[in-house]
């Protein structure tokens, strides 16, 4: 462990509720026209945050280059999100504030986020319901006019913003509609079915990207004056989550490597609420939304080994155990602490009938209470996609439902300007690690894409451009050059092992040990198995991969390949910083750091800081620096949802 | 049927890049258990491909629960397979039967050439949708949230119109290869909401000239886009595309 790295956050000095103004107003700007028209940006990723900032780039007049790896930008993953978004509106007159949500969002991290990050971010979640609302996003209304809001986990207010069960997708194709405007006024010139593969770093500076034209196979060179990465975060490090299965942390992985250090990466969120795994064929988990939670009560069978069905437990027989653990908050406590609950529950062999790992989602007292149709009208679709998956009517059998991968806190190191530790690299969105602390509550996942998006990465990249001192480069400089070599030589590398085990074959096996040491509860013993059996499967996977066809094709087999690898490192990563950290906060839990009771225990005096891991070089061990966090507005409390 | 799950015959198309045809090629995959996804099927049929050398079938695919519209097969002759309002990652094999004898094909219409196999290129979508798609609002200008009151009736239309996926089913099921019903779900849309008032003249003349470019063809009223469409979009919006499209016509842009 060394400390050695000079961090700067680049943290606006002043009071918090005028740090992000004063910062504005005390950097340089690009002025609009020729200034801003000869500025070349790229911007990788089309979700909420990527395709936000290229937009809105687009509109301040910059030249933008946006990749993604789908087929059309409108397909990012932010499209799957399902509940909604926070914005401290106050419209129910409920009592919330910019303060309240940016209090919650620190509480909800348990006390290992950025307050100056925090409160920029609640600041800003009201100007992009206003934003939203006027691009023409059909949010659910009320009779009056006025938008309507539902609850989430963790707070005790009203502020949820949702448009049915597809909150995500409709802000998504917000962005993707501003995107296509662009596209047609010639200032964003769009990249689909491109996958970014390295990050090219000239100077000091980051002035470039390799990527793999998907279709065809070929390899380009793109140079820019700011490179923006925006490409999501790592759960499939689990190999079955709730991410899409496209969806992979390689462009994040490969900026790691050419420099840009990697934060927390041992914070991953487990939703407590996903259909549960069914079989080994499997490829993905599908989420339930945490909004089900308003109306849905948890619960398993008090005793043990209870093999009735949950319509023949009567209610004696049941443990409604959010409720009787966390009254104050009951079935709405945030996900890490449900998620964990329910691994409670299982492990004492208290679960569903149908499977030991899976609890129960009854929504037969809501059904009593506001009758089928209104049930049907706020989870129609998602009681419609359980039926699909499982064969079950969730309004006559409660759901069956799991904690599964869903999100990861963790990500590229970023200061206040969400500038990575290589200059000119920004990270937005769920890559960067900087507003959720150690758990992310819901509905703040797409406040933080669209915040980055449409308000913090314009905003930076400005100030940047205008103070940065940028040589010429092109993409025939030898630097670039260099770079394409390297992605070459890893991909003909891949393709030249010809071995036994597939793509999938390996992953599933990486996602298990992930999952039992990696996952909901870990310890020392695990953590330390885990590092050794991940070297192993790295060595499996470079001597024993079977890969068919070319490097010159539409090759999915060679993509997921690529992302693989990435993911053997990643996840030692993950063990490893999982180790460091003796403390339980979040959605990191060591078993030898916990109350009485059972809930997370944190250690104050010696781990309020951020790691940031270094790439040294291949298999061998990552350094680790630490930036100190710094509360000077919020008391570090004990997390109570009782 | 083995004890373990059913056996399911396939019969694929395959084409590979580049080439002006393909032909099907037959499969088969054992052990096929019925709570399986279709794709997670076609998953197993491609590891056993790999195994053995051989080039995997190719076919879009991303989140797996119906909402990103990236998957689109033409199962048994259907866009999205026998079951009403799924897409392809939706469908699971207790559909099927033991022994079934089942044909995979892409999405096909002119408009989307083919790619590989069962991957086709939909960029048609995109450009129509840079035509107009949008409400031009630039981040920064926006009025409060509540400042226009959107009747709940309005908004719950333009909800239904938004909940398009953009997958391209309906032309692949439309006799014609029209696009009108994706493209009426957008400017239906906007006309429902009071912020797509401004463009709604300009918006449906753009979308639609830029679907004739494309090569869609135009719609005759067969419905078959509706029957097929995974989030059941009502070709009551091509009617009101019509009428967008009529009073643009006669007021001009």
């Amino acid at each position: 462990m060394s400390n050695n790295f000079n961090f700067d956050a680049k943290i606006p000095t002043g009071p918090l509720a005028d740090k992000w103004d004063r910062h504005m107003i005390d950097n340089p700007l690009v002025a609009p026209g020729g200034n801003r028209r000869k500025r070349t940006i790229i911007v990788v990723g089309t979700g909420l945050a990527g395709g936000g900032a290229a937009a809105t780039l687009g509109e301040l007049g910059y030249n933008v280059l946006n990749f993604c790896i789908q087929d059309s930008p409108r397909r990012a993953h932010s499209v799957a999100a399902q509940g909604g978004i926070n914005a401290s509106k106050n419209y129910q007159n409920d009592g919330d504030s910019v303060y309240r949500l940016f209090y919650d969002t620190i509480k909800g991290g348990d006390y290992r986020s950025r307050e100056a990050n925090v409160y920029r971010l609640a600041e800003l979640s009201m100007a992009i319901i206003d934003q939203s609302v006027a691009m023409g996003v059909p949010f659910a209304r009320e009779y009056g006019g006025t938008l309507a809001n539902r609850t989430f986990g963790g707070v005790q207010v009203s502020r949820t913003f949702y448009a049915r069960g597809q909150t995500g997708q409709q802000l998504l194709l917000g962005v993707y509609s501003a995107l296509s405007r662009q596209v047609d006024a010639g200032t964003v010139k769009m990249f689909p079915r491109h996958e970014m593969l390295d990050l090219v770093v000239v100077d000091g500076k980051a002035r470039g990207i390799i990527v793999r034209e998907l279709m065809t196979g070929e390899i380009k060179r793109y140079a820019a004056d700011a490179v923006v990465l925006a490409t999501g975060g790592y759960s499939p490090v689990f190999y079955l989550s709730t991410n899409a299965v496209n969806s992979n942390a390689t462009a994040a992985w490969r900026a790691h490597r050419r420099g840009a250090l990697f934060s927390n990466p041992c914070y991953t969120q487990i939703h407590p609420t996903a259909v549960p795994q069914l079989g080994d064929y499997q490829s993905k988990l599908t989420l339930m939304s945490e909004s089900l939670r308003n109306d849905g009560r948890v619960w398993v069978p008090g005793k043990a080994g209870d093999g009735r069905k949950p319509t023949d437990i009567p209610e004696a027989d049941r443990d409604y155990y959010l409720e009787r653990r966390y009254p104050a908050f009951g079935n709405m406590v945030p996900r890490d602490i449900a998620a964990r609950a329910a691994l409670v529950e299982c492990d004492q062999g208290k679960s569903a009938h149908l499977s030991e790992q899976s609890v129960y989602l009854d929504f037969a007292e809501a059904i009593g209470r506001l009758g089928r149709d209104v049930v049907a009208d706020r989870y129609g679709n998602l009681f419609a996609m359980y039926e699909e998956i499982t064969g079950e009517n969730p309004y006559e059998t409660p759901m069956m439902i799991y904690p599964a991968p869903h999100y990861t806190m963790g990500g590229l190191w970023v200061d206040y300007n969400l500038e990575s530790t290589i200059e000119g690299l920004f990270v937005a969105g769920e890559a960067n690690f900087s507003d959720h602390g150690a758990n992310r509550l819901g509905a703040s996942a797409l406040m933080q894409g669209l915040a980055d998006g449409y308000f913090v990465v314009p905003r930076v990249v400005a100030n940047y451009l205008a103070g940065a001192d940028l040589k010429d480069t092109n993409p025939d400089a030898a630097e670039f050059k260099d770079v394409e070599n390297d992605v070459q030589t890893h991909l003909r590398k891949l393709l030249s092992i010809k071995g036994n085990r597939t793509v999938r074959e390996i992953h599933w096996d990486l996602g298990r040990v992930m999952w039992t040491k990696v996952g909901m509860a870990r310890n020392r013993e695990g953590l330390t198995e885990a590092i050794g059996r991940i070297k192993e499967l790295r060595q499996t996977f470079w001597q024993d991969l079977a890969l068919a066809g070319t490097d010159s094709d539409l090759n999915k087999q060679l993509e997921q390949a690529n992302r693989l690898g990435d993911y053997l490192e990643l996840g030692e990563v993950m063990a490893r910083d999982a180790l460091m950290r003796e403390e339980s906060c979040g959605g990191h839990f060591r078993e030898e750091h916990k109350t009485e009771d059972g809930e997370a225990k944190r250690d104050d005096a010696n781990f309020t800081f951020v790691s940031a891991w270094e790439y040294t070089g291949q298999d061998k061990e990552p350094v680790m620096h630490k930036e100190d966090l710094v509360f000077e507005n919020v008391e570090l409390k004990t997390r109570s949802y009782k | 049927m083995s004890d373990k799950g059913i056996t399911i015959n396939l019969k694929i198309w395959r084409q590979a890049r580049g080439a002006d045809k393909g032909n099907f090629v037959d499969y088969t995959v054992e052990n096929v258990l019925p709570e399986m996804s279709f794709l997670e099927m076609l998953d197993i049929l491609n590891e056993q491909l790999v195994k053995k050398g051989e080039e995997a079938v190719e076919f879009d695919n991303d989140c797996r629960e119906g909402i990103c519209g990236t998957c689109g097969l033409v199962i048994k002759g259907v866009a999205h397979g026998p079951h009403a309002a799924t897409t392809t990652c939706e469908v699971r094999m207790r559909n099927f039967t033991d022994g079934e004898t089942v044909t995979v094909e892409p999405f096909r219409a002119g408009p989307f050439p083919i790619i590989k196999d069962l991957v086709v290129d939909r960029l048609a979508f995109d450009r129509i949708q840079q035509k107009g798609g949008f409400v031009s609002m630039n981040v920064g200008s926006a009025p409060d949230g509540n400042a226009v009151p959107v009747p709940k009736v309005s908004a719950d239309k333009a909800m239904d119109a938004a909940s398009c996926i953009g997958c391209g089913a309906c032309v692949a099921a439309c006799p014609n290869a029209s696009a009108s019903l994706f493209v009426s779900a957008k400017i239906s849309q906007f006309a429902y909401l009071p912020q797509g008032e401004p463009e709604r003249v300009r918006r449906a003349l753009a979308m639609v000239a830029q679907m004739d470019e494309e090569g869609f063809g135009d719609c005759s009223n067969h419905g078959e886009c509706e029957a097929v469409c995974p989030k059941e979009i009502s070709i009551e919006h091509i009617a009101k595309m019509r009428r967008e499209y009529l009073r643009g016509a006669i007021r001009g842009a």
